[in-house]
């Protein structure tokens, strides 16, 4: 009982409990066929966004205001990056990781750059570099036809026993993150600047570098989404990444985040990555339209998030 | 003892001088910016500079700029609309078919959507909601709908709308009398009536809005609307262009009007914006996105960078200019 208790009072338990309801509708639907497979699928899926929405949370909890508008931009990028240097051959896997991550944290170093020495909003700032950046991956991925290695494709979708090792990597780096938010020097000054930024600085906390720490950890998470999602779908492409934008900020909100900066948490982000993406399944099984399905997407998330609340932002 | 204070007072002044000369050239970088750009195409193609070549080049400016009004009333507002470039596709796919098959349902429809806009500014202000998350969630909503209302391209503009939009007055182009006359209006509505200040101000100081027994919800819910409202305008304006529609039509008008309100000197919070800045910006950035671009032979795939590299650099001279402004 008093677990229970313990339980309802945690805010990430919900994204779980409305990832297993849609899981339930969905198999009372097909009248329990294919539960496992769906399981497998949603949790090979849901790493991607787990990955962004890592690094979004982090950017998130640093305040109001703090949000990065140009992951879709760089997964693209990277990924194309990333299938670029591996060039279909298996030696090359860890350099073309490397090449993507590299390139994510530039990205990432670049929107603080723009932030900090043009002094503007930082919706604004990644706003503009994710402009950029898309010309940038338009103009040198164009007609780019490379495969990923086959050895880089098998492990982005390498299962054991109907886990996929990507997942159980994901989980490892969410404790990590976990770790890093709440015992760690970095993860404790992130939510000291969400709570109260001149309290912060006054406190003595570094705010410039904790910030430009945010913002690069943030530009390598997508640089390495990218690479893995081309591995996974065993292909770059532009638009690769467009659908991270609403993902990565909405698995943030639903996961029990606050928008307005200095609580995070992180096992909210699997719950909702999971309960995004078993939706998206939902919806597919029961067979509705296009059209529907983002009409239903978007009442969801509205609802969701009005649901959730907003709370004041503490000043 | 005197010496120092007229030595303080003459600084003063002086700084008081330098800060209203700052401001001036903050106020002016807006229009700056486009004569810059101006002064670029003419100097690249001086045949573009002329009646038949502004009508062309500016064609696509008039959608543009009323998506980027509807965008800085929200934006007055501490809030962020990213859902105005999938709501000008929907508004322009019902354009395209109920409003030309059906006028009255079609009016209906739009009518509705505008309500739905000011619904959500109740509901953000209600439920305290981040408006970018809101606005992310229901620019599916308006994709989806969109989809549902016009699944192909195709669809036709009503002739009404399409004789609107073709129509070329003696000496100077529609796109440009279309420009000042969204500037000026919006102007006096929002700068130079008392109930514009109000709504300003609900971005400015919420707090001493409430105190003063102003409804922070009404001015939430009019400054949506009011964005709907635009919006409805700008995605019909685009249907009488471009004569049928598309659900993913207004896909990249998001970007575009955000980008607008903040070339035009808006700010992102404390309901600092300029009607007459943003359709400034909105002209400038459709002039720099392609027939620039076009005549300075960049391939297309550029187009979008130059938007965000004409972004950076203006507010790289604004802070520059701010600089001396304290």
């Amino acid at each position: 009982m008093a677990l229970m208790k313990s339980l309802v009072a945690k805010p990430w338990i919900w994204s779980f409990v409305g990832a297993l309801l849609v899981w339930l509708a969905t198999i009372a639907f097909t009248g329990g066929y294919g539960g496992g497979g769906m399981v497998t699928a949603a949790l090979s899926l849901a790493v991607f966004t787990v990955i962004v929405g890592v690094g979004q949370m982090f950017v998130i909890t640093l305040g109001p205001g703090n949000v990065d508008l140009s992951l879709p931009a760089n997964i693209g990028l990277a990924s194309a990056v990333a299938m670029k240097v591996m060039g279909g051959s298996d030696s090359m896997i860890v350099v073309g990781l490397l090449a993507a991550l590299a390139c994510g944290a530039a990205i990432g170093i670049v929107n603080y750059l723009l932030i900090w020495a043009l002094r503007i909003p930082p919706i604004i700032a990644t706003l503009s570099a994710s402009f950029i950046i898309q010309s940038v991956d338009i103009s040198y991925g164009r007609g780019l036809q490379i495969k990923p290695p086959p050895g880089f494709a098998d492990f982005a979708n390498w299962q054991i026993s109907g886990v996929p090792v990507l997942a159980m990597l994901t989980v490892l780096f969410t404790v990590g993150a976990a770790v890093a938010l709440q015992r760690m020097i970095y993860g404790r000054s992130v939510l000291a600047i969400g709570q109260n930024i001149r309290a912060a600085w006054l406190a003595g906390v570094n705010v410039g570098r904790i910030r430009f720490l945010t913002y690069t950890l943030s530009g390598a998470l997508g640089g390495i989404d990218g690479a893995l999602l081309a591995g996974y779908f065993r292909g770059a492409n532009v638009d690769i990444g467009n659908e991270y934008l609403l993902a990565s900020i909405a698995v943030v909100v639903i996961g029990g985040t606050s928008v307005a900066g200095g609580k995070a948490n992180v096992p909210g982000v699997w719950g909702a990555a999971l309960f995004l993406v078993l939706l998206l399944t939902m919806l597919n099984t029961f067979g509705v339209s296009a059209g529907v399905r983002l009409l239903l997407t978007g009442l969801i998330i509205v609802g969701v998030i009005t649901a959730a609340g907003g709370e004041k932002a503490v000043r | 003892m005197t010496a120092a204070t007229l030595d303080n007072s003459l600084k003063a002044s002086s700084a008081r001088g330098s800060a209203a000369r700052a401001r001036l050239l903050r106020g002016l970088l807006p229009a700056l910016s486009l004569a810059l750009v101006l002064l670029a195409i003419a100097w690249l193609n001086p045949r573009a500079i002329s009646y038949f070549g502004f009508s062309l080049m500016l064609n696509l400016a008039i959608p543009i700029a009323l998506a980027t009004i509807a965008q800085m009333f929200v934006i007055s507002g501490n809030e962020l609309d990213l859902s105005i470039g999938t709501f000008v596709g929907f508004v322009g796919c019902v354009t395209a078919t109920w409003l030309k098959d059906a006028p009255l349902v079609g009016v209906a429809i739009l009518l509705g959507s505008i309500g739905i806009y000011a619904l959500l500014g109740a509901l953000i202000h209600l439920r305290n909601l981040p408006s970018i998350v809101v606005t992310l969630g229901m620019s599916f909503v308006w994709q989806g709908l969109a989809i549902l209302v016009l699944p192909k391209p195709g669809g036709k503009a009503p002739d009404w709308l399409l004789a609107i939009m073709s129509f070329k007055p003696p000496f100077v182009p529609f796109p440009i009398i279309a420009a000042l006359l969204i500037g000026l209006i919006v102007h006096f509505g929002l700068m130079r009536t008392s109930y514009g200040v109000i709504l300003r101000g609900s971005g400015g100081n919420p707090a001493a809005l409430r105190r003063a027994g102003w409804s922070l919800l009404k001015t939430k819910i009019v400054l949506f609307a009011l964005a709907g409202l635009f919006g409805v305008i700008s995605g019909m304006a685009l249907i009488g262009i471009t004569t049928s529609a598309d659900a993913n039509i207004g896909n990249g008008y998001t970007l575009l009007a955000i980008a607008g309100v903040i070339l035009g000197g808006g700010e992102f919070v404390g309901g600092r914006v300029s009607p007459i800045g943003a359709v400034i910006g909105a002209l400038t950035l459709a002039l720099a996105a392609s027939p620039l671009l076009t005549f300075m032979h960049i391939p297309p795939d550029w187009q979008v960078a130059a938007n965000g590299a004409i972004l950076i650099i203006v507010l790289a001279a604004r802070v520059l200019i701010s600089r001396r402004e304290r």
